[in-house]
């Protein structure tokens, strides 16, 4: 319907996630594997390559059903896709990597209650045909992974001295510990929030930026400006 | 594994493995809900509830995945269950304590996709602790969620009161006091561990 | 690209009013697709699953008793000793028996799990019958301050408190002569004592407990059945457990292309 009015390409709708509606950085969804699982580069790509396949799938396949799916049960249906799709990643992990599977533990079987799937399957791959469901959420969980892998790699260099266990430094080095630790995530990501929310309102106070706001309206526009307009807004589940 | 008492695992939840602070489970809810002190209190109270409820089904549950060997449908069995049960408490209480379903009622939906909820159900089975353990790990979690909760909209209600530049407002700043918040409670890390 | 015009349509097409039938219906027929789709994939990698967790396994035990040729599992109940099958039952002791080439007993290995500091603790611990001792530890699990608590793993010293740890039995075979017990830096006297390391004495307590409870365990009820234990491992079962495993090692997924091929998996 909405969709119609404006001619959105397969491309728009992958870059979509992957920078404009960034679901780490912009949206902030999701939080509870962000900041858990990222304590090194290569828990952090485990976990956005697995959340990725759950969202490309069960969109796809919600998308697939959107017509034969009543919407009094849409939610429950939805539910009961994406847990299975979890389960299937979860045997899929344990067949290829046990000591991921033992580095993710139980937030592998959490990709169910993350915020982002759901959110997904409801905003879009309900009303919208397979395909361009499936770039959409395909846009999503790279955009996911990016964030992931941009907080997983600055708290391994930063508090294991090395990057997906490669040690870059020499024996000199002393590990900023706190980075690993449970603090750390929430340093680091405040880090980066801190740096996307300086550099949008650097390009919004240049006097020679065309629109005062280059984000389209959405739920995440409002977030680089969040501070000035609106003090106690937050995103919920 | 040796056997944790249940004063133990209560403590450990509580404290130095906080769901919030330390573990990571129920972070929306914990920025989201944590601005003002008089609803941090009825969300955190609901929220402790529906996890003890979680981990009644999540027990229960177990029980008869395991005893029919069907394990494989653990996560989708859990997952239906507990958010079933959670709109049926829902229904019940709005029918017999109106006062209680407006204080806490409101939360309800909001909480069935909170990973703590489900967490609770995964981790205990995962620890294998019995029924009595997975009660004391509920109730220690859902405290837990409360204590956090209510100690950031503290400092959150202050934080209104102060002089903050311009890009350190919003999630960035809460992202940051909750970093802090989770370093003082790495203090309380080897409270109740036997000797 | 071609199909982009098509939600226009279908959103028009959306019932008002649905009855309960049709609701039942749809979410039963949903949930038996993701069942059927659920069964497949665990059928499919469960042969990849249980070669995976032998091989973590085997690695495991190889590097505390580097001559074993082939580990089978066991598990200890108060009844006797069963070859394990599944996930132990509860109250029962899991341990690994290690073997040479020529099908005699070098070690037993088990595992030994308590609280630490920020997490559990899990170690694998090797046992010698005929010194009756404890010869080596391999820390399986664990989410220690980094620098701090895991010194357990790099500590020389504290590493060496399990070269030959004494876990022999009372008289009466119900529990050790003497329980482990960490001790403060510096005041080991006897071989059950394990000098903790200083900085990361709630780990090392968690290292020793772990291990003693399991010695507990274990030792009581694995002494009667020592024989029956030396004597085995002719029997084809391990040899086809080594096969699989060589398999694992050259692709560790997928292991069997057929789907519901049940090789090699324990049921």
């Amino acid at each position: 319907m909405t969709m119609s009015t404006k001619q959105v390409t397969n491309m728009e709708q992958l870059l979509e996630g992957i920078w404009k509606q960034n679901p780490v950085f912009v949206m902030v969804l999701g939080m509870c594997p962000t900041l858990a699982v990222t304590v090194s580069a290569f828990n952090a790509l485990g976990m956005g390559v697995a959340t990725s396949f759950v969202l490309v799938f069960s969109c796809g396949l919600i998308s697939l059903l959107r017509k034969q799916i009543p919407k009094e049960v849409r939610i429950a249906t939805y539910i009961v896709i994406i847990a299975t799709f979890v389960t299937l990643v979860d045997y899929i992990i344990q067949a290829v990597s046990l000591a991921l599977y033992d580095a993710l533990g139980a937030f592998i079987q959490l990709i169910v209650v993350n915020c982002i799937i759901l959110g997904r399957a409801e905003a879009h791959a309900a009303k919208n045909p397979p395909l361009p469901a499936m770039v959409n959420a395909l846009g999503m969980g790279i955009g996911f992974t990016i964030g992931l892998l941009a907080l997983g790699s600055v708290r391994e260099i930063l508090g294991a001295g090395k990057l997906f266990g490669i040690t870059l430094f020499g024996e000199h080095f002393q590990p900023w510990v706190v980075m690993v630790l449970p603090p750390g995530g929430f340093f680091v990501l405040g880090g980066w929030l801190l740096l996307f929310a300086w550099w949008a309102r650097r390009k919004n106070a240049g006097p020679r930026s065309p629109h005062p706001n280059p984000l389209p309206e959405g739920e995440g526009a409002n977030v680089p400006l969040r501070g000035t307009s609106d003090k106690r807004g937050h995103h919920g589940a | 594994m040796e056997h944790e008492s249940l004063g133990q695992i209560f403590i450990i939840t509580l404290l130095s493995s906080n769901f919030v602070l330390a573990m990571f489970l129920g972070l929306c809810p914990f920025l989201g809900v944590s601005g003002k002190l008089e609803t941090a209190v009825p969300m955190g109270i609901a929220t402790s509830f529906v996890i003890l409820v979680a981990s009644l089904c999540g027990y229960g549950l177990n029980l008869l995945l395991t005893h029919f060997n069907l394990e494989f449908l653990r996560l989708i069995s859990y997952i239906v269950v507990i958010a079933s049960t959670v709109q049926l408490v829902e229904m019940v209480m709005k029918k017999f304590s109106p006062a209680l379903f407006r204080a806490l009622g409101i939360y309800l939906p909001l909480i069935t996709t909170n990973c703590a909820v489900l967490g609770v159900a995964l981790f205990q089975t995962a620890r294998g602790y019995d029924l009595g353990q997975s009660v004391a790990f509920s109730l220690g979690g859902g405290a837990g969620f409360t204590l956090a909760l209510v100690l950031m909209a503290g400092v959150r209600e202050r934080l209104k009161l102060s002089d903050v530049p311009g890009v350190m407002q919003g999630t960035a700043l809460s992202l940051m006091l909750a970093g802090l918040l989770s370093l003082a409670f790495m203090g309380f890390a080897g409270v109740g561990v036997s000797r | 690209m071609s199909d982009e015009k098509k939600p226009v349509k279908m959103v028009v097409m959306q019932p008002a009013v649905t009855g309960s039938g049709r609701m039942i219906a749809t979410l039963g027929s949903v949930t038996a697709l993701c069942g059927v789709l659920i069964v497949a994939v665990w059928q499919w990698t469960l042969p990849a699953i249980a070669a995976n967790k032998k091989l973590v396994l085997e690695r495991g035990v190889r590097a505390l008793v580097p001559d074993a040729e082939r580990v089978t599992e066991y598990d200890a109940t108060v009844g006797g000793i069963t070859p394990a099958k599944g996930d132990p039952v509860a109250g029962a002791v899991r341990f690994y028996a290690a073997y040479d080439g020529a099908g005699k007993l070098q070690a037993i290995a088990a595992e030994g799990a308590a609280r630490g500091y920020a997490d559990v603790v899990r170690v694998l611990y090797g046992y010698r019958p005929e010194c009756e001792c404890i010869f080596g530890i391999k820390v399986v699990q664990m989410k220690e301050t980094p620098g701090i608590g895991d010194k357990i793993i790099t500590d020389a010293a504290f590493v060496a408190n399990f070269d030959n740890l004494d876990v022999a039995l009372a008289p009466d075979m119900k529990s050790l002569f003497n329980a482990l017990k960490t001790v403060k830096h510096g005041s080991k006297k006897f071989g059950w004592e394990i000098d903790a390391i200083t900085g990361a004495t709630i780990t090392s307590k968690a290292v020793g407990r772990g291990i003693n409870d399991s010695v507990q365990m274990l030792l009581p009820r694995l002494r009667p059945h020592l024989e029956k234990l030396e004597k085995q491992e002719k029997g084809e079962e391990g040899r086809e457990k080594g096969q699989n495993l060589g398999a694992a090692l050259h692709s560790p997924f997928p292991l069997h292309p057929s789907p519901f091929s049940s090789q090699g998996a324990s049921s």
